[in-house]
């Protein structure tokens, strides 16, 4: 167990900010420190905190350093505060003051609308954790109970480094605002976290899957967008983290992929053609594709709404005060103010859903967004040709953006998933053709059951290609404590 | 024919796009598309900053090939495309009479009684790439010490050839130049050593090769190899040898008879044969003077039965009798006949020459209890190329 009174921070917390010189921060981070230990003692099963689970360590930032792999106790993960290495002579990238130095200290002006986006960012962090906590008890197979804990453990880190920015440059806010990210819990009454999606439940894997696949996305996201910040200490701390955020994406669009994988191969063994033969496919011990459709429509809806308003004045404060960016905001090309650009936003005129020019500086979030989107369509692109290999006829697709809106300008209109705006009675009569039933949600968890055996997985779920690390097909990711 | 090279690609089923690659190259060797993320071969200088970083595992991807795959086609893949067969001309049989590698070859191949095959579903080896005047130079990662007898310093040995391609099949064997000179000043030959690693490396996907090296007193290269230090470099040619292959068929079965260092390919073999996921099983029979001077004991006794069934016979075991692999296979006469009854039974003996005799011995006894005559079986073997001796 790792000693708390005794932390050589230079040791047992990988950072490159030279914490044990900093005194001001250690002491923050020692009060704060048991805190966190606790949170996370209290949420997972004692079990699995007990469990050796072959993790990787980032240990430094450059490419050699960060990913280390060896059997470790979660609770004895090495939390690292790491930035990526600074760019020299870094300027602000956008923005009125772009051109100008990037800032090494909070500038004044700002300081207000950096600290709600640090806090917001690091709300989500602990927040999915919660979300999945139980999740390992239903673990398809050990390789995937490894991957569950290390986005877990590596979420904590992302709250570490956001609790770092905190502390190191709020002062006593800072402080407040590090100790409140550890009282808020998802789906509490009294403080729950702060965004929607991450009060939701994941009450199963591919819930789990689709989570990680559309609503880390978003995360993967925001965080592009606040690599870009002239407040380089931030932009740093997300440039790391990105490289951790991968691999979130990579469980869910592996995990969905296999999940369809084991559907397509049961019905081709079954002789199965229609895939919309869900009694008999279910009967396999697979989840049939049209229920697989139908959890992709709710994790991408809810993960829409995250992007905010489609035309936001927040949003272009903080571009134009430099403090967030754009999706690849250096490789765009353009004067990077947008003073006098446009771009075009959906909205609702009279019943219809129409396109139209605003001003570019307010859609900032509009612009994320469907840089998001095409992003998340490259997954369903290469889920459709794997079903597509199986000989299945079956496609996958993003529904409209205003289907199941409860955020910006699609939420006062009922849009079924082709974009047809309709009644709100007649949506909700056919809602169950397009969202999980709770019956579909019954039949899930009747197959979520844990299957702990080196190299086996459960019926509704395929291997993977390739094993983390590159081992073999047996590996035993996860030595399991049994108590 | 332009000389192969190895290439490094990214395996589009597996590779998610999340660009941390291409982020993380330092010379902008990676790029996308909307279909894939691909290596531009002219730029890409084998600096590895893209392999830890990748979440999926797609990115540790290398191919041989004579023209590099170019972006267009890259951009294209659906799929990693297959290693391809690449050939290197054959010698001519002057040249072959020439050569002091095929020569050594030739004499250690000698006891399967005439010329030797490759099985038929054997893959392709590439053979000759590096020769004396052009060695592929290899960085020592790892030697390790395998035994505990203090009379036997057995090591295994990991080289790395970074970026030159240096295909192997597992049975294959590599020379190794120990430097300085002879007596007449003329630079060292190549001594040969089988490699031990399976063919996608000693580790997956890194294409090392292992060799398994007994300290013999006064031996120029086996000293010279035992004492390499990790990072040191060392000149190899090869890879030589285009028989003693093992067949790519899961169902084959493989009976291994082997004494110290010749379990080198044995243990290429098994590898290859558990990443491959291969169902046909093997047979050992593995002789040595005692369990602390027998390669690999430790690592050997974690292989499943299923994967190697497994008799370890020891000559010089304190209390017991005497044992010879040639006694044990006897006393196995059961195991051994109904194996020899297979059509998928495939055959390799390698160690010193002094155990041939006895082995043969072995097997024309073991026949004749199930009424065949071992030569006409042995030579049919052979030209199958299901029979295969390598002994020195």
């Amino acid at each position: 167990m790792l000693d708390l009174i005794n932390v050589s921070y230079d040791t047992q917390i990988p950072n490159n900010v030279g914490l044990s010189q900093d005194k001001k921060v250690l002491k923050a981070l020692e009060k704060w420190h048991p805190g966190y230990i606790n949170w996370w003692n209290d949420l997972i099963p004692q079990n699995f905190q007990e469990s050796m689970v072959y993790l990787r360590t980032a240990v430094s930032v450059d490419p050699k350093g960060w990913a280390k792999f060896d059997y470790v106790k979660m609770p004895e993960y090495r939390w690292g505060v790491l930035l990526a290495p600074a760019v020299e002579d870094r300027k602000i990238p956008m923005g009125e003051h772009m051109g100008e130095p990037a800032w090494q200290e909070v500038p004044g002006e700002y300081r207000n609308m950096l600290k709600r986006l640090i806090v917001i960012q690091g709300d989500t962090e602990p927040g999915s954790v919660e979300q999945q906590k139980f999740l390992g008890l239903t673990a398809p197979s050990l390789y995937d109970m490894r991957n569950l804990f290390q986005v877990n453990v590596e979420e904590g880190r992302h709250l570490w480094a956001m609790v770092y920015l905190l502390q190191k440059y709020f002062g006593r806010d800072g402080r407040e605002e590090a100790n409140e990210l550890l009282v808020r819990s998802s789906g509490s009454e009294d403080a729950p976290r702060m965004l929607g999606a991450f009060n939701e439940e994941t009450p199963d894997w591919l819930s789990f899957f689709m989570f990680t696949y559309f609503t880390d996305r978003d995360g993967k996201m925001q965080l592009e967008s606040l690599a870009q910040s002239g407040f380089d200490p931030l932009s740093r701390t997300c440039r790391f983290m990105l490289t951790e955020e991968a691999h979130h994406m990579f469980v869910g669009e592996t995990g969905v992929g296999r999940t369809i994988q084991a559907t397509v191969e049961a019905m081709n063994k079954a002789g199965i053609t229609d895939p919309y033969d869900v009694g008999k496919i279910r009967d396999l011990g697979v989840i049939d594709l049209p229920t697989i459709q139908k959890k992709l429509n709710l994790h991408y809806t809810l993960s829409l709404d995250l992007f905010g308003q489609e035309v936001s004045t927040n949003a272009a404060n903080a571009f134009n005060a430099g403090i967030k960016g754009r999706y690849m905001e250096q490789r765009i090309d353009d004067d990077h103010k947008l003073q006098n650009d446009t771009y075009a936003v959906t909205s609702i005129k009279e019943g219809k859903i129409v396109t139209e020019d605003v001003p570019a500086l307010t859609a900032i979030n509009m612009r994320l967004r469907d840089d998001y989107v095409r992003d998340a369509a490259g997954g369903v692109g290469r889920w459709n040709k794997q079903i597509a290999k199986a000989g299945v006829d079956f496609q996958l697709k993003l529904p409209h953006e205003g289907f199941h809106r409860q955020i910006g300008v699609f939420s006062s209109v009922a849009v079924d998933p082709d974009g047809n705006i309709m009644s709100a009675d007649e949506w909700n009569k056919r809602k169950d053709e397009w969202l999980p039933t709770k019956a579909d949600g019954d039949f899930i968890q009747s197959l979520m059951v844990p299957c702990y055996e080196a190299g086996k997985y459960a019926s509704w779920i395929a291997a993977p290609k390739v094993g983390i690390d590159n081992k073999p097909g047996d590996y035993e990711y996860v030595k399991l404590h049994m108590a | 024919m332009n000389t192969p090279v190895k290439q490094h690609l990214i395996d589009p089923e597996i590779c998610i796009r999340c660009y941390t690659c291409e982020m993380t190259c330092p010379i902008g060797a990676i790029e996308h598309d909307d279909n894939n993320v691909v290596v531009n071969a002219d730029v890409c200088n084998f600096c590895m900053d893209c392999i830890p970083v990748c979440p999926t595992g797609s990115i540790d991807e290398w191919r041989v090939v004579e023209t590099p795959y170019t972006l267009e086609q890259q951009y294209e893949f659906d799929e990693l495309p297959e290693q391809e067969d690449i050939e290197v001309a054959p010698p001519s049989a002057d040249e072959e009479a020439a050569d002091p590698v095929s020569a050594l070859l030739a004499e250690a191949h000698k006891g399967a009684g005439g010329k030797a095959k490759a099985p038929a579903s054997a893959a392709k080896p590439a053979v000759n790439m590096y020769n004396l005047g052009k060695p592929a130079k290899m960085t020592v990662q790892g030697n390790y010490r395998l035994t505990k007898d203090p009379d036997h310093d057995v090591r295994h040995i990991i080289l790395d050839p970074g970026a030159l391609p240096f295909p192997v099949l597992e049975g294959q064997s590599v020379g190794i130049i120990p430097p300085g000179t002879d007596a007449d000043g003329n630079p060292h030959l190549p001594r040969l050593y089988s490699i031990s690693s399976p063919r996608d490396g000693e580790r997956p996907g890194y294409h090392n090769i292992s060799l398994t090296v007994k300290r013999e007193d006064k031996g120029l290269a086996s000293n010279y190899l035992c004492d390499l230090e990790q990072g040191a470099e060392v000149e190899v040619t090869g890879p030589f040898g285009a028989t003693f292959l093992m067949p790519s068929t899961p169902d084959a079965h493989l009976l291994l008879i082997c004494t110290g260092t010749g379990s080198a390919p044995m243990r290429a073999f098994t590898m290859q044969r558990q990443r491959s996921g291969a169902t046909g099983g093997m047979t050992m029979f593995f002789g040595a003077r005692t369990p602390d001077s027998l390669p690999y004991f430790g690592p050997l006794k974690k292989v499943p039965e299923s994967l190697l069934k497994q008799h370890l016979v020891f000559s010089r075991q304190e209390g017991q009798e005497k044992e010879y692999v040639q006694d044990r296979m006897v006393a196995e006469e059961e195991e051994i006949a109904e194996l020899l009854q297979k059509e998928n039974l495939h055959i390799y003996i390698c160690g010193l020459r002094g155990m041939e005799e006895g082995v043969e011995r072995a097997l024309t006894s073991i026949s004749e209890s199930i009424g065949v005559q071992w030569r006409a079986m042995r030579d049919v073997m052979r030209e199958d190329g299901r029979y295969h001796v390598e002994t020195y």
